[in-house]
């Protein structure tokens, strides 16, 4: 019994030895993050700050906006977006785009983008939902503009 | 509740006197800046100066609208497209029942006397809205300003408020969705409904439908400060006879309508 | 404490009932993802009928978790010894039936993966959040009610923890009535009489379900409920049955009182369709007369398997009854011109219509699965047969007071 517990041990300091120094040595079987600054020394606080603390400021700003109707706060989830979205895909999510790359890589799921548009510049179409008839045609682009 | 209605009415008179100020600013401002291809309906109607930067909702300000059913035919369609294109509520449903509508077109018919009117029916942002009070998160709330909105952040989905609300306002969605716009974050799982452009008034915008329906000549809809005496909403409120839709349950409408 | 020596075809069929909840749960699970991935698009719920077969079976579930502790209720907090020895199971399916009803309730919602955030922000002027108030608090009380009678060092506790139990089970009960009854909108609902249906509804479900659990126990160690506590109990079902049909039937005649509720009365109890034929044929007729008449028959009652049945047709007659309370009340439409007729894109003024999915189906069924494997492993574990003590109950003379 003591000494597969033993040998058990012996295995896992092993294996544990060995994914640490490759770990250092940069050869993880993760990938590091593709971050591509498409905007580069235009964020809203320094790069040390917004990795430590976008979550927070997010989430203070949400709130803000959300709930009390603040506007024009310094930080926003759209301003993050038309800055950083992928100048190839427009977007911030993907495998190698800023949102997501850095996320999958920390293995922290990202619960925005079952809501917000996670492309840059979006307009979406006005296709009719279902269930409405519209007997007057398409007025759908007055509103939209601003 | 006497101390708040203090409050309240302290703050109203600071804040109408700032908002005629700033009113008056944006005004001078707007004239030089105007642009050619601004309608006058829509000067006459922009009430409403974009709140500044920083700058919460404010509890002096009762966003309300007045629908004319006089003016509203029956088949005009114009405000639910707008609603539609500005709201981005463009996803196929296989099963019409379980798509979203934040506004639509309702055809009513008096049994009796076959009387008819037709109306637009969306949240009628009330002052006690039943669905706030249900809400097991808070996710359903009421804004300062009286707007009612969902905070989606922190709704579950239990569809509570649809079961709270009289006037059939909320959807549920029911399928993942992609084609947001921007400033209108939807999605799987959540509830929502008319949030009257909320990103739109805070611009000093009026709400699509309604901007829609003056635009195309209809004038059914007007959009408005109901807390401000001297806006057009609440001139036209103090004088013509105004419903509010089930008025028995005394929910106390921002949405009132004329001439049912 | 004994170790009991099974067989091996009761061990056999042990793992065999085992696995058959287990899967039946799994089942359950797997639709709830499935629902979760694909969104509520692949239910039979829309913006019309919102609420369907699985919140029918959570809040039977949840209501009837409430009910099955009065059987512990009687024994201590009224002090009615036959109840007594029954009073560990009791406690042990409120418990089971509660959090399988959360189960088939937090599945289903929008979003599932944010359900701790009904812990976190909780809501206080809302019927809901109190529940999300009520629900672990009454897992805390019934557990410690447990632990008092499991631990003789704690026996001293057992009646005060046995009333705080009882009290609380009947303000989460009313609370679940209220979901209904604070819903002004809705022509079915805004009554204050459905807190106290509710909590009869719950005595009646709870039981029958602790009837047929107390009977499969019984079968499977062989053994035969003593005649006088058969009776004793068949007839205290019979009540309960008897006072929700009392319940329902003010509930309905003061709506047909009402003008402005005739034309959903007439919905329900004649025109809907499938609700009328639920309703009569579900609920009165297999839920509330036929368990009545057998347990009052004296040639019918006396009979093996009549308290039995009439167990299972009261929970038959109590699913009826909810279906037609939830999706009926959800299907008729909301009046809100009154006089008018109502037409629009989105269905106001028809009737809304409501298929059942299969996985609002499975999930339904894996709430029951989740309810059947835990009772499974909790009989088994813990030694809750209710086993009266004979020799005192004849001494007595059957006055089990």
């Amino acid at each position: 019994m003591l000494r597969t517990f033993r040998l058990a041990v012996c295995a896992l300091s092993a294996v544990t030895a060995l994914v640490s120094t490759g770990a250092v040595a940069g050869e993880s079987r993760v990938p590091k993050p593709a971050i591509t600054i498409e905007n580069p020394g235009k964020c809203v606080a320094p790069v040390d700050e917004m990795r430590r603390n976008h979550m927070d400021m997010l989430k203070h700003t949400r709130d803000k906006t959300l709930r009390e109707g603040v506007r024009g706060m310094k930080t926003s989830l759209n301003g993050c977006i038309e800055c950083h979205a992928s100048k190839k895909t427009g977007s911030v999510l993907g495998n190698e785009n800023f949102c997501q790359s850095c996320h999958s890589y920390a293995a922290v799921s990202l619960d925005c983008w079952s809501c917000h548009q996670p492309k840059a510049n979006f307009k979406a179409t006005g296709a009719l939902p279902a269930g409405h008839d519209s007997p007057t045609g398409n007025a759908s682009t007055a509103g939209a503009k601003q | 509740m006497t101390e708040r209605n203090q409050t309240e009415k302290n703050s109203d008179k600071s804040t109408a006197a700032r908002r005629n100020f700033i009113g008056a600013v944006a005004a001078a401002g707007g004239l030089a800046a105007i642009a050619p291809g601004i309608h006058l309906v829509q000067v006459s109607q922009a009430n409403t100066p974009p709140r500044p930067a920083g700058e919460a909702a404010s509890k002096a300000v009762r966003w309300g609208m007045l629908i004319d059913t006089t003016k509203c035919s029956s088949g005009c369609n114009d405000c639910v497209t707008a609603c539609a294109t500005e709201n981005g509520i463009n996803e196929t449903v296989k099963d019409a029942r379980q798509g979203s509508q934040w506004i639509r077109k309702i055809d009513i018919k008096e049994v009796k006397t076959g009387r008819s009117h037709s109306l637009p029916m969306m949240c009628q942002h009330c002052a006690n809205p039943p669905c706030v009070d249900v809400c097991p998160t808070g996710a359903s709330m009421k804004r300062a300003d009286g707007i009612v909105l969902v905070d989606r952040h922190i709704c579950i989905g239990c569809r509570y408020c649809m079961m709270a609300c009289p006037y059939k306002a909320r959807s549920f969605v029911h399928q993942p969705l992609t084609d947001q716009n921007p400033e209108v974050p939807r999605g799987q799982g959540c509830v929502e409904s008319c949030t009257f452009c909320v990103h739109r008034i805070d611009k000093g915008q009026q709400p699509a439908c309604v901007e829609t329906c003056t635009k195309a000549g209809h004038n059914a809809m007007l959009f408005g400060d109901l807390n401000d005496p001297n806006s057009e909403i609440a001139r036209r409120v103090a004088q013509v006879t105004t419903t509010q839709v089930r008025a028995d349950l005394k929910l106390d409408l921002g949405v009132r309508y004329q001439g049912i | 404490m004994k170790i009991e020596q099974y067989t091996p075809a009761e061990e056999r069929l042990f793992y065999i009932l085992l696995a058959f909840g287990g899967l039946v749960s799994v089942i359950g699970l797997g639709a709830a993802y499935y629902m979760e991935h694909f969104g509520h698009v692949v239910s039979g719920m829309t913006n019309q009928v919102f609420w369907g077969l699985p919140h029918v079976f959570g809040i039977f579930l949840i209501v009837a978790a409430s009910g099955v502790l009065n059987v512990a209720s009687i024994g201590s907090v009224f002090g009615k010894k036959v109840y007594k020895p029954r009073a560990p199971l009791s406690g042990l399916l409120a418990i089971i039936m509660l959090a399988a009803g959360l189960f088939i309730i937090m599945l289903d919602l929008g979003r599932a993966d944010r359900v701790l955030i009904a812990a976190t922000h909780v809501n206080l002027t809302s019927v809901f959040g109190w529940n999300m108030i009520f629900y672990p608090v009454f897992f805390g009380v019934v557990g410690l009610y447990l632990w008092t009678l499991m631990d003789r060092r704690m026996h001293g506790y057992s009646k005060a923890v046995g009333v705080s139990a009882f009290i609380w089970r009947l303000a989460m009960t009313t609370g679940t009535g209220s979901i209904f009854g604070f819903v002004v909108a809705r022509q079915a609902y805004q009554s204050a009489i459905l807190a106290p249906m509710f909590i009869i509804m719950s005595f009646a479900w709870g039981l029958a379900v602790f009837l047929l659990v107390q009977r499969s126990m019984y079968a499977w160690n062989n053994m035969e409920l003593h005649p006088s506590v058969r009776q004793r109990l068949k007839n205290l079902l019979a009540i309960f049955i008897a006072a929700v049909f009392y319940f329902v039937v003010v509930y309905h005649l003061t709506n047909i009182y009402y003008a402005k509720e005739t034309a959903f009365e007439h919905f329900i109890l004649v025109s809907g369709g499938i609700f009328p034929v639920l309703f009569w044929g579900g609920y009165i007729v297999l839920g509330t007369l036929l368990p009545l008449f057998l347990l009052y028959h004296p040639a019918i009652w006396p009979k093996s398997g009549s308290v039995c049945a009439a167990s299972i047709l009261t929970i038959i007659g109590g699913f009826c009854l909810l279906y037609v309370f939830i999706i009926g009340g959800q299907a008729f439409p909301l009046d809100m011109f009154p006089g008018m007729e109502v037409s629009s894109t989105f269905f106001d003024g028809v009737v809304g219509t409501y298929t059942p999915s299969l996985p609002e189906i499975l999930l339904s069924l894996g709430g029951l699965g989740v309810g059947f494997t835990l009772t499974v492993v909790g009989v088994r574990v813990l030694h809750f047969l209710p086993q009266d003590d004979l020799a005192k109950l004849q001494d007595a003379g059957h006055a089990f007071d």
